[in-house]
């Protein structure tokens, strides 16, 4: 399979503990002074020319978020964070509000290009395999640019950033943002509520197949600057789209803050598949910097036979707190998780999902593969529930660890509720062991010990790749192998 | 050519070999028997480097160089080939894709150039249909599943496609019925060339009727004890392990 002969040739060419997108883009930005209150929810509202609702909106979201307390649930451990340490506003001094490709600052475009994120359209329309992808690319606390808008807006699909979409649309963020995951829902949604920066909005209009891939593309690039983006994917009826996430940061010593909220509604007949390759910059070998990834990422299966499939492959950030879940409120609707967590070094993961049954016949499937390695933590939280009128709910759940070496840990922490007697709910878990066998097996077939692990653990989470798009599923093998090196003496 | 002197190795502890000879010219096929626990298996093992079999004292020479200081896969890269007695499963790795990737990491190894895609499938389907692999199997994932024959089967197929100068088979016949034994053996037939040599460790006579040796040693706590022609092998079909056991 060439991909893994890229894996291992992308393994060999760099050197243990170095993070590919580690740079820094010197260039000069827009700060809100350091620190959070009222005035620099403001200044962020402000700043984006919000309605008079919103400003509303967030202030009553702060409010409420002075008097929560951090959750302490989850199997991660790491310093309190001083929230009014942080920048919770910084943009590049050349953008105010997104532009056509042609005004976009060029050292933008070649930090994108750097990181191989095609913004320019001529180029990617004149790729060999012609896989068309629509970018919108956030830096910091603003969107940059998004491509294809013209060509997605004949189709009438609505691509583009959250606070463009609150002057262009208005009725629609309106009447569905905080629908899914309210501002009152948790810690870190409520602080994005109030602080929010930047993110995608993407409607697509009834019956309309969206004509090509969705993805925005983040990249945390201050210090000390946490990025709290927003994102609302809105499929309506007998709509479909797919949309894939990629998100990159430079190598720091200290700790960043990314608590992002994600939030998906598909209605009747409507399909939303939504991919994140999640490669924050994980902290050094030492545990030392790293992003701390809190994000709340829910889908509402509103409408009848409505289906909504997270796909997740998370290889970065110092600790992961994440749970893509899916509300099955429509009769018949359906939900998927398909998960590919990796934990190298000192990295924790706290990462799962939310199965809630509350519509009739509705189904579920969650297929988790989590990877431990180094002296890392590695745990899947998955709650499976069905309410009391849920007849007929079913679900499937496979979770499977696989341990690289004896200083790292996996655990499963399954919580499952079933108030309605004809639901189905089955669970299946396994831990294993990347063997000296296994190891030494292909080592006498002449490959290396790191070509072996990239291979065996490819291998492991296969069901899950297949569920990613065509086009990312290279890129993902690369980053497994890459991901995993130095995991093996 | 392969020159083992005065081999000792220690496994958890325990010297399993002590102090073992023997030298395998280019060409030739030597089969090593013996009874349980006479060294048989540690032999192969040492020669494909495992880590936990502990050298003590002895060289292993081959093709001029040092072995014992090469790591696994340079062992391989060199042409050192072991088709295991208990091949491992690698679940979710398509049988192809393991094939391809030993393949040409070999040949790049060896500064040859890597087979396109097209040019290892007719490789890999001419030598599957000599081993009557059903292509079918190539497509499941590696080993898993595998009957004992195919397993052993599979094992000969990477024989054939990694194209090695040293051979070592450990009880590739073991766990086979007849038929199956049979087909192995073409397989390794066809792979014998003047310049390639090959280590057959077989428990029993029975593979050997069908892999004919040209010199054959016997075993015996760790220790090469006896060694002869073929005629070797039938003997001791007749009289049986029972003066090599150890006392």
């Amino acid at each position: 399979m060439p991909a893994v002969q890229e894996t291992v040739a992308r393994v060999k060419a760099i050197d243990v503990d170095k993070y590919k997108y580690g740079f820094f883009t010197d260039i000069e930005s827009v700060k809100a002074p350091r620190g959070l209150n009222e005035d620099i929810v403001r200044f962020i509202s402000a700043k984006k020319g919000e309605p008079e609702w919103l400003t509303e909106w967030r202030l009553e979201a702060y409010r409420r978020w002075l008097t929560m307390q951090e959750p302490k649930w989850a199997n991660v451990k790491y310093p309190k964070i001083d929230f009014q340490e942080l920048y919770y506003y910084s943009a590049p001094k050349s953008t105010e509000g997104p532009k056509s490709l042609a005004e976009v600052d060029p050292e933008l475009l070649r930090t994108y290009e750097r990181l191989g994120i095609p913004l320019s359209e001529q180029k990617v329309l004149a790729g060999v395999d012609g896989a068309r992808v629509a970018v919108d690319a956030v830096f910091d606390s603003v969107s940059v640019v998004t491509t294809f808008k013209e060509e997605l807006a004949k189709a009438g699909v609505i691509f583009t950033s959250v606070s463009e979409a609150v002057k262009t649309h208005p009725e629609l963020v309106r009447k569905y943002l905080g629908s899914v995951v309210p501002s009152t829902d948790n810690f870190y949604a409520t602080l994005n509520s109030a602080v929010f920066s930047d993110g995608s909005f993407v409607y697509v209009p009834p019956g309309v197949r969206c004509p090509m891939e969705l993805s925005t593309y983040f990249r945390i690039n201050e210090r000390q600057t946490g990025q709290f983006e927003r994102t609302l994917i809105i499929a309506d009826k007998g709509a479909y789209v797919s949309y894939l996430e990629g998100c990159t940061a430079p190598m720091r010593d200290e700790n960043q803050l990314h608590a992002a909220v994600v939030e998906l509604v598909a209605l009747d007949d409507a399909e939303i598949k939504y991919s994140t390759v999640q490669n924050w910059y994980p902290g050094d070998a030492a545990g030392k910097g790293g992003v701390y990834n809190f994000v709340t990422k829910r889908g509402d299966c509103r409408g009848k036979n409505s289906k909504i499939s997270w796909t997740q492959v998370e290889t970065g950030s110092a600790i992961t707190w994440k749970y893509p879940s899916c509300i099955l409120r429509g009769d018949g609707s359906r939900g998927e998780f398909y998960s590919i967590a990796i934990s190298n070094g000192h990295q924790q993961v706290d990462s799962g999902t939310k199965m809630v049954h509350l519509g009739r016949d509705t189904s579920s499937r969650i297929i988790s593969k989590g990877i431990a390695a180094g002296h890392s933590n590695n745990t899947y939280r998955g709650l499976v529930s069905a309410h009391r009128k849920a007849s007929n709910a079913r679900n499937f759940t496979n979770c499977d660890s696989l341990l690289i070496g004896d200083k790292c840990g996996a655990h499963t922490v399954p919580y499952i509720e079933a108030k309605n007697a004809s639901a189905t709910f089955e669970h299946e878990a396994t831990t294993s062991k990347i063997s000296d066998d296994q190891l030494f097996y292909c080592l006498q077939r002449g490959l290396s010990a790191e070509e072996a692990v990239a291979l065996i653990v490819n291998g492991f989470v296969r069901d899950v790749l297949q569920q990613l798009p065509m086009e990312f599923m290279a890129e993902t093998q690369k980053l497994i192998g890459i991901s995993l090196e130095g995991s093996v003496g | 050519m392969l020159e083992i002197k005065n081999l000792h190795v220690n496994v958890e502890g325990r010297e399993i070999l002590r102090g073992l000879d023997l030298i395998l010219p280019q060409g030739e096929v030597h089969a090593i028997m013996g009874p349980n626990g006479s060294g048989k298996s540690t032999l192969a093992y040492v020669l494909a480097g495992k880590e936990e079999y502990e050298v003590t004292a002895g060289t292993v020479t081959w093709k001029g160089e040092d072995l014992l200081a090469m790591d696994p896969s340079e062992r391989a890269a060199s042409g050192v080939f072991l088709a295991f007695q208990y091949p491992m499963e690698i679940p979710g790795v398509a049988t192809m894709t393991f094939l391809r990737t030993a393949v040409n990491t070999v040949r790049k190894a060896r500064g040859e150039t890597e087979l396109s895609t097209p040019d290892f499938l007719r490789f890999v389907r001419e030598k599957a249909k000599l081993l009557k692999i059903d292509p079918e199997m190539l497509k499941r994932p590696l080993n898993v599943g595998f009957s004992g024959g195919e397993k052993k089967r599979n094992e000969i197929l990477q024989m054939a496609l990694l194209e090695p100068a040293l051979c070592v088979l450990d009880e590739t016949d073991s766990g086979l019925d007849i038929d199956a034994v049979r087909i192995v053996a073409e397989g390794v037939n066809a792979l014998r060339t003047p310049d390639r040599a090959m280590l057959v460790i077989t428990h029993y006579q029975r593979l050997l009727n069908y892999i004919v040796p040209d010199r054959v040693h016997v075993l015996s706590d760790g220790r090469v004890a006896r060694s002869g022609g073929p005629e070797l092998a039938l003997e001791l079909e007749e009289s049986g392990y029972a003066e090599f056991e150890a006392a």
